[in-house]
């Protein structure tokens, strides 16, 4: 791949850079996965590898984060742009060797972004952990150039109309990078106290409200339609997503901050936008089961399809979470407790996660023209996927519920870590599930490039018969 | 071919509109609320301890602590050597950058600029030359900074070597190794609003944060709340032995070992051994020993000094 750093753009194969961030994105994965698994270890057993400063979790907390929220959802994203972003403009990328480029740097500039934090030289401020360096980096070289990219080919579309992904992924790389400039003004102009609380709460909730979820969804309404051959239910619909996305779910960031002496009107303000998340994400989970009408079967039967339903289905208590745990009524039980660790791990690893696996498993065979090569290897991985994933979600709610009710009744809180001690032996295990099954998916799509059925011209890759 | 619909046009108009309109809610209105706010003693001793930034920066990008402020308690006049009434004065030294509320002293808000540029003399203050700080209040009990270089002739050195070392605290490098150790992960700095203030104390209140960077909150509480773990634990004893191992003082402990900043050689030169003193701690968990090893005193410059320093801060 590195290869074409260096060629001609018209040299360089179509889909090329789509290939290049797809498996930089799975093995990010598998990093992120394993370093979350060896933190939650520690949780679990604190004299888990000990008395070595850089394998101290307090040292390896934020790379985990950042491994899994730059390295595979933000990189899976990007080879979802550059695969999709043309074939809905029916053109090519608008420059490939931008693409190829963007992933090249992605990669380095992630690496040494997770260096330094591994290091301890941050920042102090969650989800942006980042010294100011690597924040501008991320804008200069990763985000921006993503957006120019997508924005270009959507430019140069031979289509008239722009499909609903299309707006998604033309606003959501915008949205990222006016989020990371503005959500930064803290490190860049040393701005502090309330402000800098606020702001960094700002940039939390925006790179969640305005890239992670709406691209997320926005990749289901191309996979979903692609792969049962039904037209999407209703275009009209994902206008009401777009749009109720940009207008509801960009204000409420200060409802990260519902205990902090922010003042009290853009509390409540922040809480009523809040739980009018539930109009895109209604708009969303109907309109992609509506378009599954008739084509269940596939819901069983075919491997992308099943992880994108899946990840399609967990938006639903991943949303109904959202909206209403966030209101002064609920949110004083349960702010700052384990339900909110299950509750973004919903997001990210449950809703986001698996809609991105299905699209870059789909992705990745189209455009190497590569049979996938074991049914049975990715069908352990979804199981590997989904029973990590909910051992981990359902032991950190309960453990969240727990420390809840501590709080609420003053217990003293070496009885909470005691009460929560099985619920962190659930979580590494269910953590671990979720590294092995990334294990599993490498390996299976490093077989597929080299040893994968060619798909002859003119068939999809879901027409042909699996081998293994 | 005309791709460029009015639909889209407008759709790009719209865009901007929404977003823009979002941004001026969340972002532009509420910064006249905040920018309004006048700091409290609470936020002017924090900024002064805690000095210009605790996160990255160029003065300490590795967050060893370099170019970090000291507070000393003060019993005697630096000057004459009279004794006083115990102060707090916060040492500047020669290349320390300056507070924020110093070097912007608009963070203060209206009231406390005002007092601490007319009465508190700090824009005489001087990065170069060092300089040497105290929160004040005035006879309508109002909290204002004060350059004491300039208004007492207090210098630096002189404030440090009339406190002594055991009166000086490392408590802005102990602010970082907070930062670069991820303390913040599990420890909030934030009792809540809610019920919070009957275990973890009072939450704090809108002026307490004025020039404070970076906040730290935290937002994933599997530990006690700290912000005001000082005022019910003051025992540095008790927090060095809970920082080398915590579960010589707490089994069920889940917080790891620290014992890594005690550096090399303990507060008498002698070197630390560490792998026997594990071993020896693990043949007392199994039942062979009948005490625990001891944990070895740190040294004056070790970096667990500078973060004990830091919590006795959290008052």
């Amino acid at each position: 791949m590195l290869k074409y750093l260096m060629a001609r753009n018209e040299d360089i194969p179509p889909g090329s850079a789509a290939v290049y961030w797809g498996y930089s994105s799975i093995v990010w994965f598998v990093i992120g996965t394993g370093l979350g698994a060896f933190n939650a270890a520690k949780l679990a057993f604190p004299d888990f590898v000990t008395g070595l400063e850089f394998l101290s979790f307090g040292h390896m907390r934020q790379v985990h984060v950042m491994a899994v929220i730059f390295g595979w959802i933000s990189m899976a994203f990007g080879m979802t742009m550059m695969y999709m972003t043309p074939m809905l403009g029916n053109t090519k990328l608008w420059s490939e060797k931008l693409g190829v480029w963007n992933a090249f740097l992605w990669n380095v500039g992630l690496s040494l972004g997770l260096t330094v934090l591994w290091w301890g030289m941050n920042s102090g401020r969650e989800y942006s952990d980042f010294p100011w360096f690597i924040d501008l980096y991320v804008l200069c070289f990763m985000t921006i150039p993503l957006g120019i990219n997508v924005w270009m080919t959507i430019i140069h579309r031979r289509t008239q109309g722009i499909y609903i992904t299309n707006w998604f992924f033309g606003a959501g790389t915008f949205m990222v990078s006016i989020v990371l400039l503005v959500g930064n003004l803290p490190e860049y102009f040393h701005l502090t106290g309330l402000t800098e609380a606020y702001l960094t709460w700002w940039n939390a909730h925006n790179i969640l409200g305005l890239w992670i979820t709406p691209v997320g969804a926005a990749i289901g309404y191309y996979t979903i339609p692609k792969i049962t051959g039904n037209p999407l239910y209703s275009h009209r619909l994902g206008h009401l997503h777009f749009w109720s996305i940009v207008v509801f779910y960009s204000t409420p960031a200060s409802h990260h901050l519902m205990s902090a002496p922010l003042p009290e009107w853009l509390k409540s303000f922040a809480s009523v936008e809040g739980v009018l998340i539930l109009v895109p994400a209604i708009a969303f989970v109907s309109n992609i089961l509506m378009t599954m009408q008739g084509k269940w079967n596939m819901f069983v039967e075919n491997l992308e399809v099943k992880f994108t339903v899946t990840g399609c289905l967990m938006a639903i208590p991943l949303n109904m979470q959202g909206g209403f745990q966030q209101t002064r009524a609920i949110n004083w039980y349960i702010h700052g407790t384990g339900w909110i660790v299950a509750h973004a791990h919903l997001a990210l690893l449950g809703f986001s996660t698996f809609v991105e696996v299905g699209a870059v498993y789909f992705g990745l065979q189209t455009i190497m023209r590569k049979k996938l090569w074991s049914l049975t290897l990715g069908n352990l991985h979804f199981w590997f996927l989904l029973v990590g994933f909910t051992t981990y979600w359902v032991s950190m709610t309960i453990a969240g519920l727990i420390q809840g009710a501590g709080k609420i009744y003053e217990v003293p809180y070496i009885d909470v870590v005691i009460a929560e001690h099985p619920y962190m032996i659930a979580r590494w295990l269910g953590g671990s599930l979720v590294f092995m099954g990334n294990c599993v998916w490498l390996f299976n799509m490093w077989m597929t490039a080299r040893a994968g059925t060619v798909i002859p011209a003119g068939r999809m890759a879901h027409e042909l018969a699996y081998e293994r | 071919m005309n791709m460029n619909f009015r639909e889209y046009k407008l759709g790009s108009r719209f865009f901007a509109l929404a977003l823009g309109l979002s941004m001026c809610i969340t972002l532009f209105m509420p910064s006249f609320d905040i920018g309004s706010v006048n700091a409290t003693n609470i936020a002017m001793d924090k900024q002064l301890w805690a000095g210009h930034e605790s996160g990255f920066s160029l003065d300490d990008p590795l967050l060893l602590g370099w170019h970090k402020p000291l507070k000393v308690l003060l019993k005697a006049d630096p000057v004459n050597g009279q004794p006083m009434d115990p102060t707090y004065a916060y040492v500047y030294e020669k290349g320390t950058p300056l507070p924020n509320g110093v070097l912007h002293p608009d963070n203060l808000g209206s009231v406390a600029k005002k007092l601490s540029i007319d009465k508190g003399h700090i824009l005489e203050s001087n990065k170069n030359t060092g300089t040497v700080f105290l929160v004040r209040m005035d006879d309508q009990k109002r909290y204002y900074i004060e350059n004491a270089s300039a208004t007492l002739g207090w210098t630096p050195e002189g404030v440090l070597k009339t406190a002594g070392d055991e009166n000086t605290q490392h408590a802005a490098a102990g602010k970082s190794l907070f930062v670069r150790e991820g303390c913040w992960w599990c420890h909030t700095l934030l009792p809540e609003q809610t019920q919070d203030w009957q275990v973890f104390g009072a939450p704090p209140m809108l002026g307490d944060f004025n020039g404070e960077s970076p906040t730290a909150f935290g937002s994933d509480r599997k530990a006690p709340d700290i912000l005001h773990v000082a005022s019910r634990n003051s025992s540095k004893e008790w927090m060095m032995l809970h920082f080398f191992n915590p579960r010589l003082v707490q089994p069920h402990s889940i917080m790891p070992r620290f014992d890594y900043l005690w550096g090399p050689v303990d507060a008498n030169g002698q070197k630390i051994d560490f792998a026997k003193w594990r071993a020896e701690y693990n043949e007392y968990r199994e039942g062979k020993r009948i005490t625990p090893p001891e944990v070895p005193t740190y040294a004056r410059n070790s970096e667990i000094r500078n973060l004990i320093d830091f919590v006795m801060n959290l008052k």
